[in-house]
């Protein structure tokens, strides 16, 4: 059993079960839609921001539990955080995943070290960012895809 | 563990020779299940191709010396190979292209283009790959003609009373998949060609999934045309097969333009050659012929019938281990199936079940397996497919099922 967990640890699977920050967002001030045609996920993603600091964010869609848990981890590490630190924490999530190496802090976002292991799912672990990016105006698009 | 009353088969002689059956994945003896996306390769290709480029390598129709006359002899002779697999009556209805997909869409860019009018119809099906719609569209967009789509029951078979409804005057082409990627429906396409040409349309027959599975013969069958791919019956990628009936290559015009494809040029005039080397302009994928006829040698020595016959029981024993599963349900459950276990599992995502396979050592595919209209008449976002052929085992199988059953551990089930 032990070499099917080094992907789908228990913290993994617990947002997947139960996916945090959930919800619409009726005083978003950005939002972006993301798509990974591969698979067939879909992610929106909105943000409410107050004087540059994330003040609020919620998700919703439908995709598989690499996906769905990093969306749901990516709001509980974004929430409270200024934009800038969000976009550099990004940086670091994609080095963690990919198999770099990075120094910044990213807490609970280290159950996914696992995914560098499996180059098809990196697209999975990261929709969810590029989709914040997006909506951070950092794309230039209105819907994000992997591809 | 295996219930198979009547081996026809003797699958461990013939698993020794794909020597990447012998491989490790993740450190499990490597289950190969992703015969649909590409089959594996016995060593008869693989040593043919080594040959070929050892002892064989020369340009092929031009050379006046012996290496040449070799080298085409052989690409030649296997044009023969393939004409009497699939039976047609001439080697000259045998056009060497890259893949299914080539195939399509050389006969879209060439016959359809000549016979296409607006307001003209072609008839696909809804369980058609997306090679086999998009050509299509392309030149209905062009032509100003409509695409029609024969709808398939929650079993996944093909409604018979709607495409008789949807067959017209208008329509002149219907193109139609053999056996479908991703829920291994067996079509009755010689019944669906004899009502299209009751009509006066053509038929072309996407068999990339019937040949590696059934004896095929086209005569038989009385299509138009029939296309398939080397890589998914054991032999290269990158060469395939479009057949057509003589007459009606002989009136196509041509695909490409350049070498081999010609009689003669000037800068007033070019004489195109005759089918098939009209359609196969270029130097050829020579390698990829040879190793193709190879693989197709290989599989009479095993015997379709021997091998339709086997891979029957053997998906058949796999549908009733998965069904064991908690929680999976089969997409495509036609009554006449081939080699192809599309499934979800309440709760854990294809891409999911891909990978959790993958850690147990065992390579099934995940996704919508280029047939998204097919996933959206299902209401999923994607299927996990385990696809058979002749060198899996039952015991193979034991283990995807036992593998599922873990995977629904993970996922708390």
């Amino acid at each position: 059993m032990n070499e099917l967990a080094d992907l789908y640890q228990e913290v993994i699977l617990d947002h997947n079960r139960k996916p945090r920050n959930f919800k619409k967002l009726p005083a978003a001030t950005h939002e972006a839609n993301g798509h990974n045609p591969l698979c067939g996920d879909r992610i929106t993603v909105a943000l409410d921001i107050q004087d540059g600091v994330i003040a609020d964010i919620g998700f919703q869609g439908a995709g598989c539990a690499i996906s769905t848990a990093s969306a749901s981890l990516m709001t509980e590490a974004l929430k409270g955080r200024r934009v800038a630190d969000a976009l550099s924490l990004f940086a670091g999530f994609r080095e963690l995943v990919t198999g770099g190496v990075t120094d910044q802090e990213l807490g609970k976002l280290e159950v996914f070290s696992g995914v560098s292991e499996y180059p098809a799912r990196v697209k999975c672990a990261t929709l969810c960012w590029h989709t914040v990016a997006s909506a951070l105006g950092e794309h230039g698009q209105d819907v994000v895809t992997t591809e | 563990m295996s219930v198979i009353e009547r081996p026809t088969l003797d699958v461990e002689r013939i698993r020794q020779d794909f020597p990447i059956l012998a491989a490790k994945a993740r450190g499990h003896d490597l289950v190969y299940l992703d015969s649909a996306a590409t089959s594996q390769k016995p060593s008869a290709v693989i040593e043919a191709i080594h040959r070929y480029y050892a002892e064989q390598n020369s340009n092929v129709h031009r050379g006046l010396y012996e290496l040449s006359e070799l080298a085409t002899e052989k690409y030649e002779a296997a044009r023969a190979t393939v004409r009497s697999f699939i039976h047609a009556s001439d080697s000259h209805e045998i056009v060497f292209v890259r893949g299914a997909t080539e195939g399509i869409n050389l006969v879209a860019q060439t016959f359809g283009r000549a016979t296409l009018k607006a307001g003209d119809q072609v008839l696909i099906t809804a369980m058609e790959h997306h090679s086999n719609i998009v050509p299509w569209q392309m030149l209905c967009a062009e032509k100003g003609a409509l695409l029609k789509v024969v709808p398939i029951s929650d079993s996944g078979e093909l409604l018979l009373d709607e495409y008789a409804r949807l067959l017209t005057p208008r329509t002149r082409i219907a193109a139609l998949a053999h056996v479908s990627n991703a829920l291994g429906t067996i079509n009755p396409v010689r019944e669906m060609i004899e009502m299209a040409h009751s009509v006066g349309a053509k038929v072309l027959i996407d068999g990339a999934q019937a040949v590696p599975h059934l004896p095929v013969d086209v005569q038989d069958l009385d299509c138009d045309f029939y296309v398939f791919s080397g890589h998914k019956v054991c032999g290269p990628t990158g060469i395939g097969v479009l057949y057509g009936k003589a007459e009606i290559l002989e009136a196509m015009p041509p695909y490409q333009g350049g070498g081999d494809m010609i009689l003669s040029v000037t800068f007033e005039k070019t004489t195109y050659n005759r089918p098939p080397y009209k359609f196969e302009a270029g130097t050829p994928h020579i390698e990829g012929a040879i190793g193709l006829a190879a693989a197709l040698t290989y599989l009479e020595g095993v015997g379709m019938a021997a091998i339709a016959a086997y891979e029957k029981d053997l998906t058949a024993y796999g549908a009733e281990r998965l069904i064991e599963v908690p929680g999976l349900r089969l997409i495509g459950t036609a009554r006449n199936k081939a080699a192809v276990l599309s499934f979800v599992l309440e709760g854990v995502h294809p891409h999911d079940i891909g990978t959790l396979l993958d850690r147990q050592g065992i390579a099934i595919r995940a996704g919508h397996h280029c047939a998204q209209p097919v996933m959206e008449r299902f209401g999923v976002p994607a299927t996990a497919r385990a696809s058979l052929s002749f060198y899996n085992t039952p015991e193979e199988l034991d283990r995807l099922q036992e593998a599922l059953c873990k995977v629904n551990e993970v996922f708390g089930r």
